[in-house]
């Protein structure tokens, strides 16, 4: 299945064949051959001539399809009205038919050229020949039969020429010979031409249709069609069929067939750009600056040697990275001594570029959840040089909890990979309506948290960059919609001077005007990864709380007053007084693994303040108490020898566990002991037999 | 996290004094802010002190790594840099090595330098002084020990060791997963 399991050996013909040329000349029919021996002269023979070519076309002409003098310079609407009266049995046509056709169109062409008049530069056939008659009739034949062919071969592209002879004859298959394409393996060459056939259709519906068949079947077998061709799942078919105009949709399938460019990033703490072009190009590596919009990026077409194993990649001095991931970054544009927060770090790419473009200054927190992962960023992070960075585990959602107060968050949020499929082609097979739902879920959820974990009020900064690898709408301009909705943030333009901006609306979803700001990349058409980047301004560090509308609510409703009291009685409550104490070793407990998601637990940190307070108090009571017991023994004992008693008393006053622990330790031993006995009565019993 | 006990920082500086010497004091007084020494899993983290600050909010289990990775106490408390350390090794080398191009990429397989691919050698390097290891275009590449002093390198014969491996950069690649 797929394109990529096409047979080999058979390749792709297109046009009318090799046989096809090996026919033998055009015949010109024999009403249209002049009287040699007839003695005219030259203009009277070519009037006598045109007249009757005129007489005959017009006759041709209104037996198959009257309109046909407005759409004559259009070779295409041609070959459908002369196929017409072909049967339409079989679906495609064989190549000798199609010459057949190829030539008809082709003397009608000649003839209408000439018509149009001799006076336009344009050689037309005869033209040639009329200048030197010493020709023989038959040589002329020859000359203009020739001269016709190769102004067809130019005039007519190949595509064009296929997708005529087919559309005329293109039969929509009935379900039964659907179902059989599916239990039969499946001839791509057929259906790619069916494809094609469809395409043409549907682009001049009204003309090129077969008036018994509905939009709605071409529509349908189109989607069976390249489901089967490009191996794509029905789901993820229809998603991009939604999303983009036909002739994009191909481009798009197609682009995805072929991988991206490899691009690589300059380390400008380590180097600069002209210099690690030198030395790669000295290492035999083909390579080109990225494009006008970065100024650290390069184009690698090829290379003698791995370009992750240079000893300049090793010692730091550039990154493989997609191009679409500069633009997050440049989008964000983090300035020097701010503090950043990269959520989703993995493998450390983006990371290390806002780390370059700090210089190395404030600190970053780079983190992911997953642990295996983040070894690839620790790894990439030392080896650019990059000593401002914390990486942490956790999960991201778990973010505003455990650090705010960031100038700037970066959110590569974890997607679909639509994108991506270029690099991962089981995408095509894998995903479903859960999915997609699933990861927009957690998108959500993951953009509140970053905007939660920004600050409004840094000087500096106070954005949010929010980033998919994705291309369908549920999990970019809905998410971000959802937030701009929920949180007191605001679209801002991004600052790429490229890219396609993000939808409004699209079907059934209508989106804020300013997602107008945000911007899609794809892959056909900026030859990177698809991919969304949307920028977002906190303007306010209050969260617009669902409350607001449920305060409403009870204003207007007399009955909630007992509610209203005893919400105002958990107000004054102390906070964190709720929590038990169980609640809180749950809570420690999931934050000690690895990667754990950390909710804001309300009043957690004043309860931890309640126990600590509490220790502290009964320390100092214990403090008190043992001095005084220590002034009263004084006073008791001065007359004695010495307060030694005292100053254990103190002690044990201090450190009233070490006394419980005591006893345990006594017990641990004599159960050693008892143990040790034991043993020793039992290798005394062994002992005994054998001796 | 926590700060080095005085044995651990004795241990780690006497490490660090066989590449750079004294130069350790430029390690920690900086022009840029205050620079300090924390372990964190037996590794030691080389950090400013705001960042090292921020890091203490993330609890031990889900901090990864901070700052740079300067290397690891071993189980019998020794200390062994690691090639993270080599950002900070290669400005305050005092005795340096550079390798042919020939044979940079067998040493970045982990290889000892031969003489056969020795490029140039500080003077006065004694026996099994701590080097940084150079590429001819003055790229750090790794550190080591001489094996030989200069004077008894340009005696040996080629195939003789003049440097003993111990990291080079091409362990970011072989073994990523032991960096922290």
């Amino acid at each position: 299945m797929g394109r990529h399991h096409r047979d080999p050996e058979k390749k792709n013909i297109r046009g009318p064949g090799k046989k096809a040329h090996r026919q033998k000349d055009l015949t010109v029919p024999a009403h249209w051959k002049d009287d040699a021996d007839n003695k005219q002269s030259r203009r009277s023979k070519q009037r006598e001539r045109k007249k009757k070519l005129c007489d005959l076309l017009n006759a041709q002409s209104i037996k198959k399809e009257p309109n046909l003098d407005e759409k004559v310079p259009k070779p295409t609407e041609l070959f459908g009205s002369s196929d017409d009266e072909i049967p339409n049995e079989i679906p495609m046509v064989s190549g000798i038919d199609a010459d057949i056709d190829t030539s008809k169109a082709n003397i009608k062409e000649l003839v209408l050229n000439e018509m149009k008049g001799e006076d336009s530069d344009d050689s037309s056939n005869d033209s040639g020949v009329d200048e030197d008659d010493d020709f023989l009739p038959i040589e002329k034949q020859a000359i203009s039969t020739t001269k016709a062919r190769s102004q067809l071969n130019k005039d007519i592209p190949e595509g064009d020429i296929q997708t005529n002879l087919a559309q005329s004859d293109l039969k929509l298959p009935s379900g039964e010979e659907l179902e059989q394409e599916t239990s039969q393996p499946a001839r791509l060459e057929f259906v790619h031409q069916r494809i094609k056939d469809v395409m043409s259709v549907l682009s001049d519906f009204a003309n090129k249709r077969d008036p018994e068949t509905k939009r709605k079947d071409y529509v349908n077998t189109l989607k069976k069609d390249l489901e089967t061709y490009y191996s794509y799942n029905k789901f993820l078919l229809s998603k991009l069929i939604d999303l983009f105009p036909q002739n994009e949709l191909i481009a798009f399938l197609e682009a995805n067939e072929v991988s991206r460019p490899i691009t690589v990033r300059t380390n400008t703490l380590k180097t600069k750009r002209r210099d690690l072009a030198q030395a790669l190009i000295a290492r035999g590596v083909n390579l080109d600056p990225l494009g006008k919009w970065t100024k650290v990026g390069l184009v690698v077409y090829d290379s003698s040697v791995p370009v992750g194993a240079t000893p300049e990649y090793l010692a730091g001095h550039y990154m493989i990275q997609g191009a679409s991931s500069f633009l997050p970054v440049m989008a964000l544009a983090p300035q020097p001594q701010e503090r950043i927060l990269d959520m989703c770090s993995a493998p450390g790419g983006k990371t290390s570029y806002i780390a370059q473009l700090m210089k190395n200054t404030g600190m970053i927190m780079a983190n992911d959840v997953s642990a295996p992962r983040l070894k690839a960023v620790v790894g990439n992070l030392h080896r650019m040089g990059i000593s401002n960075t914390v990486v942490s585990n956790y999960d991201g959602r778990s973010f505003p909890a455990i650090m705010g107060n960031f100038s700037r968050v970066l959110l590569d949020a974890p997607c679909s990979g639509t994108g991506v499929i270029s690099k991962d082609p089981a995408v095509k097979i894998n995903k479903d309506e859960g999915d997609i739902l699933r990861c927009s879920h957690l998108q959500k959820e993951l953009i509140l948290s970053a905007i939660d974990s920004c600050n409004a009020n840094s000087e500096t900064g106070g954005y949010i960059l929010y980033c998919t690898c994705s291309i369908l709408v549920e999990e970019n301009e809905e998410v971000v919609n959802y937030a701009l909705q929920r949180r007191n943030v605001k679209l801002v333009p991004t600052g790429l001077e490229f890219g396609v901006e993000g939808f409004t609306r699209y079907r059934q979803y209508r989106f804020h005007p300013s997602l107008k700001h945000a911007r899609r990349f794809y892959p056909h058409t900026h030859n990177m990864d698809g991919f969304f980047v949307a920028k977002l301004k906190k303007f306010s560090n209050q969260i617009p709380s669902k409350t607001d509308n449920n305060q409403n609510d009870e204003e207007v409703s007399d009955d909630a007053e007992t509610e209203k009291t005893e919400t105002k009685k958990k107000a004054t409550k102390r906070p964190g007084s709720d929590l038990s104490m169980q609640q809180l070793k749950k809570y420690q407990k999931r934050k000690h693994k690895p990667g754990a998601l950390v909710r804001p637990v309300p009043g957690l940190l004043a309860k931890k303040r309640n126990i600590t307070q509490y220790l502290d108090q009964k320390k100092k009571k214990a403090n008190k108490s043992s001095e005084k017991v220590v002034e009263d023994k004084k006073s008791v004992e001065t007359k004695k020898t010495k307060n030694s008693d005292g100053k254990k008393k103190q002690a044990k006053g201090l450190k009233p566990k070490r006394e419980k622990d005591k006893p345990k330790v006594v017990k641990k031993a004599k159960v050693k002991k008892e143990n040790e006995t034991k043993s020793k009565k039992k290798k005394t019993e062994k002992t005994k037999p054998e001796t | 996290m926590r700060p080095l006990t005085e044995e651990e920082t004795k241990i780690m500086f006497e490490k660090l004094s066989k590449y750079i010497g004294e130069n350790i004091k430029s390690l920690i007084d900086r022009p840029d802010g205050m620079y300090c020494f924390r372990l964190h899993k037996e590794r030691v983290y080389y950090v400013s002190e705001d960042i090292m600050k921020k890091a203490a909010n993330v609890c031990r289990e889900n901090l990864i790594s901070f700052g740079v990775c300067f290397g690891k106490f071993t189980k019998t408390k020794k200390f062994r840099l690691h090639i993270t350390a080599l950002d900070y090794l290669a400005p305050y080398a005092k005795f340096k090595i550079w390798v042919k191009p020939s044979s940079e990429q067998s040493f970045l397989y982990g290889n000892h330098i031969l003489k056969s691919g020795l490029g140039r050698i500080t003077d006065n390097t004694s026996k099994y002084q701590g080097v940084v290891i150079y590429s001819m275009a003055d790229v750090p590449l790794g550190f080591g020990v001489a094996a030989k002093s200069t004077t008894e390198c340009r005696r040996t014969d080629p195939m003789s060791i003049v440097a003993f491996h111990q990291a080079d950069v091409g362990e970011y690649l072989r073994n990523e997963d032991s960096l922290t």
